[in-house]
């Protein structure tokens, strides 16, 4: 008779799950402990009174955070629009061509912001402004977050775009030019429609770390250009009260949000 | 007559190849806008870091080599002797260990948590991938308020603990190096599970039934087998790791409170309060040329191999 061996799930590994459980917990326990605080009505941070609004409250009629709020939505949506505007130009540029000499080196810049240590770009970008400000007397005010913001949101707009090119059918462009339509119809009709799920994403992208940028913002903001994690980094130094957690669940909800959307929007193409 | 339909093709032909090489000039506005705002600022840091340093922050333009000595040693003001002061590398040194203790925790937590997805029925799994990705886009500065409001000597953990009356004095965990290292695990794990999830979710799960068929024990199937199989993946992710954890800024700047240093927070400090522009664009720099050696490495070791990720 064949031997025979307990029957084991070949997939399993002991101890695998509760590992997974613990990353859970590590990665979620201090989110929802910020978020379910926010709800507290007592004025310390973290000893519970009972649920409210109020701090949500306070946090909508403080004028700091309505100019924060402001700020970072000006120079997200634009930082958002320009790069995401430029990305889809430059996915085009670099799928839809035969290879060419240098190709290599424009996808190398395109990705240099993720490579280079954000604390770098920083204050790169902070004696950028400076040089410019002393030699030539160009101040752009909150312009210079939204460059330095554009710069960092190219390749992260660009990233599920050019993902969407190149699982496109490329017959179908080829069957719009056997059609005689010349390449601009071609494009704004056929490639430009099944490209929109890329550049909705790659957007969401591009906006949510924009939203969320505070080290680069923080080096090369000037006074009064302050955006909401500037704002929460500016109550943290002060003696805190929970609206610093009303207005940091806002925020997490905000990228919460985006990247839920993001994810839904890629998965649905498959 | 007949010729036509063929010189109409080859007319067409001619037109998708120049409008193919039209369509590379779409990639310059990109190109443009980073290599201006981008990358000459890397070259302004580059020229600064051998300048010497304005009374006032800024920089003086004339040459000089100060910013580089500095870095090792330090110049007595009246004698000009030079001496060895370790303190910025041991913060070089500070940095490296915990980026590499960050690595190492990240993958023992992070590889049976890529593996338990990996082994998850298909629709599972892309729930998994969005609970993963979600901490991965949330803002750091705000998640790692989070972990402060938890470890602080008021916090949650202290405040139940003292309600249990098991401890009567709060245990100090803020502004440790111990809360350096929690900060940057839990910044950092997403990167790490997401490469190694990819890597996984591709193993070909015939061989570890192979493998067991053949009286391995889980051990070896997990050691013989699919480690080597994801080993990418592995490399990947310990980089996706390393390399920013080497640079963090906001969580030694909450979680260390200015005692704890690492290089990200020294840069910062020699544009702010230290005012030594030409000193912060050398530690930038050497922090890069940190980086980009190990890109380096890593891209001499996967390309030409065939992957599996």
């Amino acid at each position: 008779m064949a031997r025979t061996r307990p029957p084991v799930d070949t997939k399993q590994q002991p101890g695998f799950a509760t590992m997974a459980a613990i990353c859970l917990v590590l990665l979620y326990g201090p989110i929802l402990v910020l978020m379910v605080f926010s709800l507290n009505s007592g004025k310390i941070v973290m000893h519970w009174e009972g649920v409210s609004l109020h701090w949500y409250a306070v946090a909508f009629q403080d004028a700091d955070f309505h100019s924060a709020a402001k700020n970072t939505m000006i120079i997200a949506v634009t930082a958002t629009v320009v790069s995401t505007a430029a990305a889809t130009l430059a996915a085009i540029g670099m799928t839809r061509v035969r290879p060419w000499k240098g190709l290599t080196a424009a996808f190398m810049v395109i990705n240099l912001p993720l490579m280079v240590p954000e604390i770098v770009t920083a204050v790169a970008t902070l004696s950028f402004f400076a040089l410019i400000a002393g030699a030539f007397g160009i101040n752009l005010g909150i312009g210079n977050l939204i460059i330095a913001h554009t710069v960092f949101c190219i390749p992260f707009a660009y990233m599920p775009i050019r993902a969407r090119l190149e699982d496109m059918d490329l017959t179908l462009d080829h069957a719009a030019a056997d059609l005689y339509a010349p390449p601009w119809k071609t494009f704004r009709r056929i490639t430009l429609p099944l490209l929109v799920p890329g550049i909705m994403s790659g957007a969401a992208l591009a906006f949510i770390v924009s939203f969320d940028d505070f080290t680069i913002t923080q080096l090369v903001a000037g006074p009064g250009q302050t955006t909401l994690p500037l704002f929460i980094w500016n109550q943290i130094r002060r003696p805190m009260t929970p609206e610093v957690n009303a207005i940091s669940t806002i925020l997490l909800s905000v990228s919460i949000l985006l990247v839920a959307v993001s994810f839904l929007i890629t998965r649905r193409r498959r | 007559m007949v010729d036509l339909p063929v010189q109409a093709g080859s007319l067409e032909a001619e037109a998708r190849k120049d409008a193919a090489r039209r369509n590379r000039l779409l990639s310059s506005p990109a190109i443009l806008i980073i290599a201006l705002f981008g990358i000459v600022p890397l070259l302004i840091i580059l020229v600064y870091s051998f300048l010497e340093a304005g009374p006032y922050g800024g920089v003086v333009w004339h040459f000089s080599t100060d910013a580089y000595v500095n870095f090792l040693f330090q110049q007595d003001i009246f004698s000009g002797a030079l001496t060895f002061a370790p303190a910025f590398l041991l913060i070089y040194l500070r940095s490296v260990l915990f980026a590499l203790a960050t690595t190492v925790v990240c993958l023992i937590l992070g590889f049976p948590t890529a593996y338990f997805m990996a082994t998850r029925p298909q629709h599972q799994r892309n729930w998994w991938v969005l609970l993963i990705t979600i901490p991965f886009w949330s803002n750091l500065l705000v998640r790692t308020l989070a972990v402060m409001f938890i470890i602080r000597d008021e916090g949650l953990i202290n405040d139940i603990l003292m309600r249990l009356h098991l401890i009567s004095r709060p245990i100090t965990m803020l502004y440790t190096n111990f809360a350096i290292e929690l900060g940057l695990l839990y910044a950092f794990l997403p990167f790490m599970v997401l490469p190694l999830y990819a890597s996984l979710e591709k193993l070909d799960f015939r061989l570890v039934e192979a493998a067991y068929d053949l009286y391995a024990t889980r051990w070896r199937v997990l050691w013989r087998v699919v480690i080597p199989a994801s080993l990418p993946g592995i490399v990947a992710g310990c980089l996706l790791v390393f390399i920013p954890a080497l640079g963090a800024y906001v969580t030694p700047l909450i979680l260390g409170g200015g005692k704890h240093m690492m290089i990200g927070n020294l840069i910062a400090q020699q544009f702010g309060s230290g005012r030594n522009w030409p000193l912060g664009s050398s530690q930038a720099l050497i922090l890069m040329a940190a980086v980009l050696i190990a890109l380096f490495a890593y891209v001499r070791n996967t390309t030409g191999k065939p992957t599996n990720g």
